[in-house]
């Protein structure tokens, strides 16, 4: 049981969901703007559903912007994504079970605000994706019930009268967008019904300067509303969130919860998105941004885990890391377009104008796209060892002793690697010699495949370069059709 | 300098103007000061309980200058104590920053440092227009404008909603008030009439006072197309090839014609076109660009984006100048002179003079008067008085309102 978030909010180990007394029009549209916090008892089960679906939603609408997908491109696969996991039908459809489609979608808002209260960055990338998703919802709501929802809340808009407007014609009209025949402009113009608002509640109409201001006060005509509402809906939820991290504390008595909820922002942080949990119709061989996190526990060396986790911890990496990690992704098969969004997630702090001013030629030009179009390779062992002006080196070669097998056991320690073993490792690498023990690494690690000591990465070989280590792991994590031990090229 | 501070530097105004209040606030207490020390030292989130604190730390560390930020949601000086993600601005004055150094390609007069009476009349068009569109379309009333003791003017605005504006609505209002982009008179660098065909309402309004400082300023005093070159840079500006050619042959033989004399032989040609003809309506709109562009304040729009950017502090002394960086009032501000504002030399002077005859009078003791109202610095100091004054009082108006919707 856990008391805090906001206002009640209870949770039950195992039982039934149970429905609060609130009458049948507990949610009157889809719409909402998540005021209060549920008050009905769920179970874990439900909890974590609820958040979950939730999350491929937001991560999906996330990876749209780093895709470059255009606004109408976002509808159609958030729409679809929705019906799949969160539909949310309008009060027309009849039969379907509307109230609990709503309860879903308001617990999952709730449980994520949990999840993503607990830092500045993440608070700023949950409102942006539940802002969009209320976008999509709001332009795709039957009419009817669009107008029952703005009804509902006070938006504290002040409609401007006949005189006013008359008063003011000249200049509404000439910032009054619309058809570019003249005639129509002024025929849909003498229609409009306009509002006024603080002009702090449409900052995006005043910048773009799309509205006419006096004293302060926006004159926005009618079908700007929208505008307005979404902006609301943005402040509302930066607020409760803010609200939200100040209570969370409280939370952190409930054992069971928090390891939900940090799994829950890790995955959004990894962009656990549903292409990457159902590659059905996708090739299957190819890889994905999204994937690279997962692949990197699994199959990267520690030079390369090394350069991954500081850039998932920093979100972001020196020139010398950027570019030896770029090119191993590559040779990894990670495709141009897949890398330009992988490093744009990552450097999740960066303005998209920085981004793709500095670093979208950078990326295109190690693929050979841009400039004198070389194919560059990636960095061998060899280089990497050798010590240059960068601080990305091998691990093995640049960590102090005691730095490496406190870094060895964490990173490997999942896959088998115990303290029991650091000596051996520890002797090749006082002996000078890096490659060896990184082999010895591969081998503790990949025991569990059935390698075996001195096989190396297939037929006694050992590990010379990076990409040659990470693509043998990966080798042999395919189910393995011919009885041969593959040899892989360096 | 130190002298300066212990006994000219206006710490009670300035503590009045940012706290809004005479109990010290959190608009004071949570601000974060930082400092210029002697040999390029630079002291971030510094941060004071009172006025005499503030004035304490200065006289010791007799900082070159010293400049003022934003209000934090804890005192700056514990920022390493505030747990992770509580220590973030939170209310900060709406300021801007005009410069003469944007007006480098078209002045005429001056060139890089310097500046004069003639070229100061940029920063006064300036200082009207936006004065009047801050007021008019925004309704904000606090300003206050700060002279920065060499070639440009700063606004500090201390509404309660312009001090609590987030960075988006900065960028926002920011974004309304930009019009050139960039600073360069080579090329057309406006932003407006996206879409649209007439300028938008804002600028409409304000065309007409616009022109009158162009025929003034751009026209008869900086004479800026009245060279080759200069009526070449104007040649550019006009985009009809078949008027290009026309006056460009009309010139040719009288390459310092003067740019009154140029500006009526463009608008003859426009005048030339049939009414209403779309050619007409074009040059027109390019006539209306050409004095917007040259006469339209050119804002340094990061300083107003972000709620942390720091400000000199007014009063402070320019280093290279010798200049303090006094209030201006902005319905005189075409009478003001910057070589007129005094220097801290001249302030210490005065007030040794004055010391000799007060002592003089009144022998030993405490003088009744505060220093600076001995010197020329007085009315100055006034006036960022009364500036506060307002303020505090419409804090009170509001805080009022508030009490009373409470009941
Ligand atoms: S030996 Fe090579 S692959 Fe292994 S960590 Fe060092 S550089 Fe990376
Ligand atoms: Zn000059």
């Amino acid at each position: 049981m856990f008391k805090g978030g906001e206002k009640k909010f209870t949770l039950n180990d195992s039982g039934s969901p149970h429905v609060g007394q609130h009458g049948f029009l507990k949610y009157p549209t889809r719409l909402n703007f998540y005021d209060d916090a549920p008050l009905f008892d769920i179970s874990i089960e439900e909890f974590e559903t609820a958040a979950i679906d939730r999350l491929r939603i937001l991560a999906e609408i996330e990876s749209s912007a780093a895709r470059n997908r255009t606004w109408e491109e976002l509808k159609t696969v958030t729409n679809a994504q929705c019906v799949k996991y969160l539909p949310l039908n309008s009060n027309t459809a009849k039969n379907n079970d509307i109230e609990s489609e709503r309860r879903k979608d308001h617990l999952g808002h709730f449980i994520l605000r949990l999840a993503f209260c607990r830092s500045e960055d993440l608070r700023r990338r949950f409102i942006k994706a539940e802002t969009t998703l209320f976008k999509v919802r709001y332009e795709g709501d039957v009419f009817s019930e669009r107008e029952q929802f703005l009804s509902s809340r006070d938006f504290n808009w002040v409609p401007v009268t006949k005189a006013e407007k008359q008063e003011h014609w000249n200049e509404l009209l000439s910032s009054y967008y619309g058809s570019k025949i003249e005639a129509e402009r002024k025929k849909a113009f003498e229609s409009e019904k306009y509002y006024k608002v603080k002009w702090t509640r449409v900052p995006d109409l005043v910048e773009k300067r799309r509205v006419f201001l006096a004293g302060g006060w926006a004159f926005v005509p009618g079908r700007e509303q929208s505008s307005i509402i979404y902006h609301e809906f943005e402040v509302h939820i930066e607020k409760a969130l803010e609200m939200t991290a100040r209570m969370l504390p409280r939370l952190d008595e409930d054992t069971r919860l928090m390891p939900i909820l940090d799994n829950l922002s890790q995955g959004f942080l990894a962009g656990i998105s549903s292409e990457w949990s159902n590659p059905a119709g996708e090739n299957p061989d190819e890889l994905k941004a999204e994937m690279i996190d997962d692949l990197s526990k699994k199959h990267f060396p520690m030079c390369m885990k090394t350069l991954h986790d500081n850039l998932m911890r920093d979100n972001h990496l020196k020139h010398f890391g950027r570019l030896q990690y770029g090119l191993f992704l590559k040779v990894l098969g990670l495709p141009i377009e897949e890398a330009i969004v992988f490093w744009r997630k990552s450097f999740s702090r960066m303005t998209d104008d920085k981004f793709n001013k500095e670093h979208k030629y950078n990326i295109r030009h190690s693929y050979g796209l841009e400039g004198k179009r070389a194919n560059y390779p990636a960095k061998s062992c060899l280089q990497i060892l050798t010590p240059g002006p960068s601080d990305h080196g091998c691990p093995y070669r640049h960590y102090s002793a005691e730095n490496l097998q406190s870094a060895l056991l964490s990173t490997y320690s999942q896959s088998g690697l115990t303290s029991a073993d650091l000596p051996e490792i520890m002797a090749q690498v006082k002996a000078g010699h890096f490659h060896v023990a990184c082999t010895r690494v591969f081998e503790i690690t990949h025991s569990f495949r059935g390698v075996k000591k001195g096989e190396g990465i297939g037929g006694g070989e050992s590990v010379t370069h990076p990409n040659q280590y990470a693509a043998r792991s990966m080798e042999l994590d395919k189910p393995q059709v011919e009885g041969d031990a593959m040899v892989i090229e360096a | 300098m130190l002298t300066f501070y212990r006994r000219l530097y206006p710490f009670k105004a300035i503590f009045n103007w940012l706290n809004h209040e005479h109990a010290p606030s959190k608009l004071f207490n949570q601000r974060e000061f930082a400092f210029t020390l002697a040999g390029d030292v630079y002291l971030r989130y510094q941060s004071f309980n009172s006025h005499d604190d503030l004035k304490k730390q200065v006289c010791q560390l007799n900082p070159t200058r010293f400049e003022i930020g934003p209000v934090y949601s804890s005192k700056p000086r514990d920022k390493k104590t505030a747990r992770a993600g509580g220590f973030h601005p939170i209310m900060r004055e709406l300021v801007f920053d005009i410069d003469m150094t944007d007006y480098d390609p078209i002045r005429t007069c001056c060139s890089g440092a310097g500046i004069c009476k003639r070229c100061w009349a940029f920063i006064s068009a300036a200082v009207h227009v936006l004065d009047t569109a801050i007021r008019e379309q925004f309704g904000y009333e606090q300003l206050l404008w700060v002279y920065s003791g060499r070639r440009g003017i700063h606004l500090w605005i201390s509404d309660k909603e312009a001090m609590e504006l987030t960075d988006q609505q900065r960028k926002a209002l920011v974004g309304w008030l930009t019009v050139i982009q960039g600073g360069g008179k080579e090329s057309k660098k406006l932003s407006i009439r996206s879409g649209m065909r007439s300028l938008p309402p804002s600028l409409q309004s304000i065309l007409e006072h616009l022109a009158v400082v162009f025929s003034e300023l751009i026209l008869a005093d900086q004479n800026c197309f009245g060279d080759k070159e200069g009526g070449e840079t104007l040649l550019q500006l006009i985009p009809d090839a078949g008027v290009v050619v026309a006056l460009r042959k009309l010139w040719s033989d009288d390459p310092s014609r003067h740019s009154e004399d140029r500006w009526q032989d463009f608008k003859a040609q426009i005048r030339s076109c049939d009414k209403g003809s779309q050619q007409r309506l074009n040059l027109t709109a390019a006539m209306e660009d050409i004095i917007i562009q040259y006469t339209y304040p050119r804002l340094d729009a990061e300083v107003s984006k972000h709620r942390n950017h720091l400000l000199k502090a007014p009063f402070c002394v320019h280093p290279k100048t010798g200049r303090i960086c006094v209030p201006v009032n902005p319905k005189t501000i075409d009478d003001f002179d910057p070589e007129t504002v005094p220097t801290v030399g001249q302030l210490l002077r005065e007030l040794d003079e004055t010391q000799v005859t007060t002592e003089g009078e009144q022998g030993e003791g405490r003088p009744a008067v505060a220093d600076w109202s001995r010197t020329s610095l007085k009315s100055y100091v006034e006036m960022l008085d009364n500036h506060a004054k307002e303020i505090m009082g419409e804090f009170r108006k509001e805080k009022r309102a508030a009490a009373d919707e409470s009941w």
